[in-house]
């Protein structure tokens, strides 16, 4: 085997501290290196043609690269030793720039590490074995999961690419938060009239398939074959005959059932079409407030129902679908704002959410779009908006800005001058966060045209006075307390991970945050990719985020995935689990352990052997440490080749 | 069940300007069996000044006592004063870092080594003998009287200090006052400051604050207020005409500490309980109350017939 060595520069990231010339010459003595050579930036063009060039003059067989991470480069590397006429598994990398020259300043003890790190890389080479990939056939067709506005713009591109697309839906309608919005900031735009045409579109389109109040229940395969187990939950109104027309809502004698869609401000119908606009239009009954199923005798729906739709005894549904890949935009649910004590601790009934606040400001909502306290239902005149509940704040375990919250308290405002002119509104902030298009013009307009009295500071108390609520704060800009007298407070809570989104992280093998925001695989470079290949994130499920942001997202993932369906074929990682048939003796443990499903036990010649499923094996090598005979070995990474790098590196 | 045993630490003004607290917590804790042990030579905790000078000097006035309640063999200490509560806890949490711990212990003759835990009275009654216990063992139900439950800014803050009850919404004196039988009104300033040891330096400070808090009670409807706090006890009650000429009100309503009404629900000889000793007499509060009660028994016996 003839082995090149190369060692980079990095400018003077690498050379600044390593003697990188030093470290070649002492790569030439490592057996089987026949090329040793420093080079300003290998990763150039310059860099990679030095690379190919030698591979070709001096007929190397396999090529180690020193210079940063692998996680950087190593695909560069492997494509450059390709063009060469190499197997793009003859490539190791020495990582001497953030393992050593960013570490360490002392330029000895740094090209000595750097001269043991290639030489391990060199004796790993040397039982390097080049590998092929395997190709295999793809689903096109996709699952998009969340049927908010992130959700729905990803849907809608990739039907409109002529891609087949599911998309499925926790609640009985599409829309998400956005629905629920009377207006959007900064141009008040009736946030319904905007998203409306879309949910037709999404409910019309030939290629999309709505499966509404479902969920995923299961996830196995891999990118390009997932096979996916929804849960259509039952919902006791057959809806291939609902019209939609309401009548069961109307007469439905249980009008207590939580209101989801108007965040629980007045009741609905047990039986119920949360809005007007849902997509679909389909009637569900809440079995928890249903008379026939809490006292076992109503069936009024049942007889006023002019199709005859209603099912008592419908249950829940399993439907399984083959899909390529999958999109998670299963957006955000509101802080908890109870657990603010000073803020009454959901004790007062005219402290309320900035969502509640939108469905008494919207025409579709429990007040017809008149604003009316909960408490006795008057209009106020004074009203408190408190910034940042449950954002910016450590104490409540939420030290994250939420983002969207300054602009659409600024939006509320507007909207309650607008209402009410008589009103005063007050805003206690912490800092105006106004960064967009025509955002930070908005939230002066609020304060110069529509005179938003804004305080910056944080509210410490609320207490009942007088059938109002005193508000008391700072205001530190005049370095004082201040007082008001309010009759509603508009809390802005700040979003938080949509309840169940780790549990679904866990069925779509993907990672999250502490906070239970799915993690994108770079947050710079990869924001809608995940580290999964073939499932992608749009919207606020990756965090917080606001309309527009969301709608971006949701258009690339889609086009991510667009871009994935456009191969003939995908390419496996060869770089996964083997075994030695002769040497398993067909104990199981690797098929238990392994976390992917990617190990099944077949018959051979009448003894249980362990195979690996290829197109399913990720390559984490669990298997190769369980198996107490090593007759599973990960290609690349095999034990020799692991033992022979320590030895390279504990010769005494 | 062996009665819960603590070193008792009365705090310095237990025996002046609040005996009438030090006596009722004693007699009421003896009537619920929990069992008192006097500290030999205990001296002050520090209070406000020391800790606004000199963490280390605070500290080391409280590790004093401290490490006296270990020589005591016992490693559990009660006071009813919220002021000596906060230092001795925070005593005890700061000594845990070593560096600070050593600063301390060079200034004490017996270097403390850390393991006492020391809670207020009001947790002890609550979760030690429990509201059940309290409930049956009330003989003179408070049936009739009004209670607007006041607790202090410090009895449960810092939060991560003191881990006992909510700190912006404390209950445990509204449910002991429950489980005697009286009417605990609605009391939304429950954890405002009443101007504490303001009332010295600037007194119109502590007026306009505690005038606050006198109002609020008196407009939601309480015959009496109950603190735990012998300062905000003092500002509520001696301090009283102060508050009322600031707001400009005529009106008067009796504070008492919580161990008082408790003495009198438990049936305690009134002279345990030192109510002679309050500025604002309860009594006009305790007479309405006796008339308020036959008039319901009257009222409910009137239905039986």
């Amino acid at each position: 085997m003839k082995i090149g060595v190369f060692i980079c520069h990095c400018g003077s990231n690498i050379e600044g501290t390593v003697d990188t010339a030093a470290v070649a010459e002492a790569a030439m003595a490592f057996p089987e290196v026949v090329y040793a050579k420093d080079l300003m930036y290998a990763c150039s063009e310059p860099g990679q043609d030095a690379v190919i060039e030698a591979v070709r003059e001096k007929g190397l067989d396999g090529v180690v690269v020193a210079s940063c991470t692998p996680r950087m480069h190593e695909p560069t590397f492997r494509r450059a030793i390709e063009r060469a006429g190499l197997n793009r598994y003859m490539l190791e990398m020495a990582n001497i720039r953030e393992h050593v020259s960013w570490i360490g300043k002392n330029r000895e003890a740094n090209t000595n590490k750097a001269v043991d790190l290639v030489n391990i890389a060199v004796e790993k080479l040397r039982r390097d074995r080049p590998l092929t990939p395997k190709s295999f056939d793809i689903t096109r067709r996709a699952l998009v999961i969340g049927g908010g506005v992130a959700g729905i713009q990803a849907a809608l591109d990739l039907a409109d690419g002529g891609k087949e697309v599911i998309l499925v839906e926790r609640t009985s309608s599409i829309g998400g938060k956005m629905a629920q919005l009377d207006k959007t900031f900064p141009t008040v735009d009736c946030s319904s009239c905007v998203l409306g045409p879309k949910m037709v579109d999404v409910a019309q389109h030939p290629n999309i398939t709505l499966y509404a109040y479902s969920e995923v229940e299961e996830v196995s395969g891999y990118v390009g074959n997932f096979d996916v187990k929804l849960r259509k939950k039952a919902t006791y109104v057959d809806w291939a005959k609902c019209t939609g027309c309401g009548a069961c809502m109307e007469k439905c004698p249980s009008k207590k059932s939580l209101d989801r869609f108007n965040e629980g401000m007045g009741g609905a119908p047990a039986i119920n079409i949360p809005f007007p606009q849902a997509t679909p239009k389909k009637a569900v009954i809440d079995a928890e407030y249903c008379r026939q199923f809490v006292k076992g005798k109503c069936g009024v729906c049942a007889k006023i129902c002019p199709t005859g739709a209603i099912n008592y005894d419908m249950k829940d549904e399993i439907i399984e679908v083959k899909v390529g890949a999958i999109i998670a935009a299963t957006g955000y649910d509101l802080f908890d704002y109870t657990k603010y004590g000073e803020y009454g601790g959901g004790r007062y009934p005219d402290v309320i959410t900035s969502l509640q606040y939108e469905r008494l400001l919207s025409a579709s909502g429990p007040t017809e779009g008149h604003i009316k306290r909960p408490s006795d239902g008057k209009e106020p005149k004074t009203i408190v908006f408190i910034q940042c509940v449950g954002s910016r704040d450590k104490s409540v375990d939420r030290p994250y800005c939420t983002g969207f919250c300054c602009m659409y308290t600024a939006k509320q405002a507007i909207l309650t001058k607008d209402h009410i002119p008589d009103s005063q509104s007050y805003v206690f902030y912490m800092d105006i966060r106004a960064p967009g298009k025509l955002y930070d013009e908005f939230t002066r307009r609020g304060i110069e045209e529509y005179g938003t009295r804004y305080i910056r500071g944080r509210v410490s108390m609320i207490v009942p006075k007088n059938g109002g609520l005193l508000v008391r704060g700072a205001d530190t800009l005049l370095g004082q307390q201040v007082e008001v007298e309010a009759d509603l407070v508009v809390l802005a809570v700040g979003a938080e991970a949509a309840k169940g989104a780790r549990q679904l992280a866990e069925k779509l093998r993907i990672s999250f945050d502490n906070y239970g925001y799915f993690m994108e695989s770079h947050p710079k470079l990869r924001p809608v990719e995940t580290n999964t290949a073939g499932v992608f994130l749009a919207g606020c499920a990756q965090g917080p985020k606001d309309i527009p942001a969301s709608v971006g997202q949701g258009s690339a993932a889609a086009a991510k995935v667009l871009g994935l369906f456009s191969k003939e074929q995908l390419e496996n990682d060869p770089q996964i689990s083997q075994v030695d048939i002769k040497r398993c003796v067909g104990c199981g443990k690797c098929e238990s352990t392994c976390p992917f499903g990617a190990i099944h036990m077949i018959d051979f010649r009448g003894q249980p052997k362990a195979e690996v499923i290829e197109t399913v094996c990720q390559g984490c090598g669990i298997c190769a440490v369980t198996c107490p005979q090593g007759a599973v070995q990960l290609s690349h990474f095999t034990d020799n080749q692991i033992l022979t790098e320590v030895e390279a590196l504990c010769l005494f | 069940m062996s009665s819960p045993t603590y070193a008792y630490y009365p705090g310095c003004s237990g025996l002046g300007t609040s005996k009438e607290y030090d006596r009722s917590t004693r007699a009421v804790c003896k009537a619920l069996r929990v069992d008192l042990r006097d500290m030999p030579d205990w001296s002050c905790c520090g209070s406000t000044p020391a800790h606004t000078v000199d963490h280390i000097f605070s500290a080391a006035l409280s590790a004093r006592n401290l490490g006296i309640i270990l020589a005591m063999g016992l490693n559990a200490a009660t006071t009813p004063c919220p002021s000596c509560l906060t230092n001795l806890r925070t005593a005890e949490e700061r000594m845990k870092k070593t560096e600070f711990g050593e600063r301390v212990n060079k200034l004490l003759d017996a270097p403390y080594a850390g393991g006492v835990e020391t809670k207020s009275v009001l947790q002890i009654l609550v979760e030690d003998v429990g509201l059940e216990a309290i409930a049956a063992a009330t003989v003179k139900p408070l049936a009739g009287l009004k209670v607007a439950a006041y607790y202090g800014c410090i009895m449960n803050r810092p939060p991560e200090l003191m881990r006992f009850d909510d700190h912006e919404n404390p209950m445990a004196m509204d449910r002991i006052m429950t489980a005697m039988g009286a009417e605990v009104v609605p009391f939304p300033l429950k954890v405002e400051c009443c101007g504490a040891s303001y009332g010295v330096a600037r007194q119109d400070v502590t007026a306009k604050l505690s005038g606050r808090l006198l109002q609020t009670a008196v407009d939601a409807g309480a015959d009496v207020i109950v603190t735990a706090c012998p300062l905000c006890q003092m500002n509520l009650d001696l301090r009283q005409n102060q508050a009322l000429k600031a707001l400009g009100a005529s009106f008067s309503i009796p504070t008492l500490y919580y161990t008082q009404l408790m003495g009198k629900a438990l049936g305690l000889p009134e002279v345990e309980l030192g109510f002679d000793k309050i500025c604002v007499s309860p009594k006009q509060a305790f007479a309405a109350m006796g008339k308020a009660k036959e008039e319901k028994q009257k009222s409910s016996q009137g239905s039986r017939t």
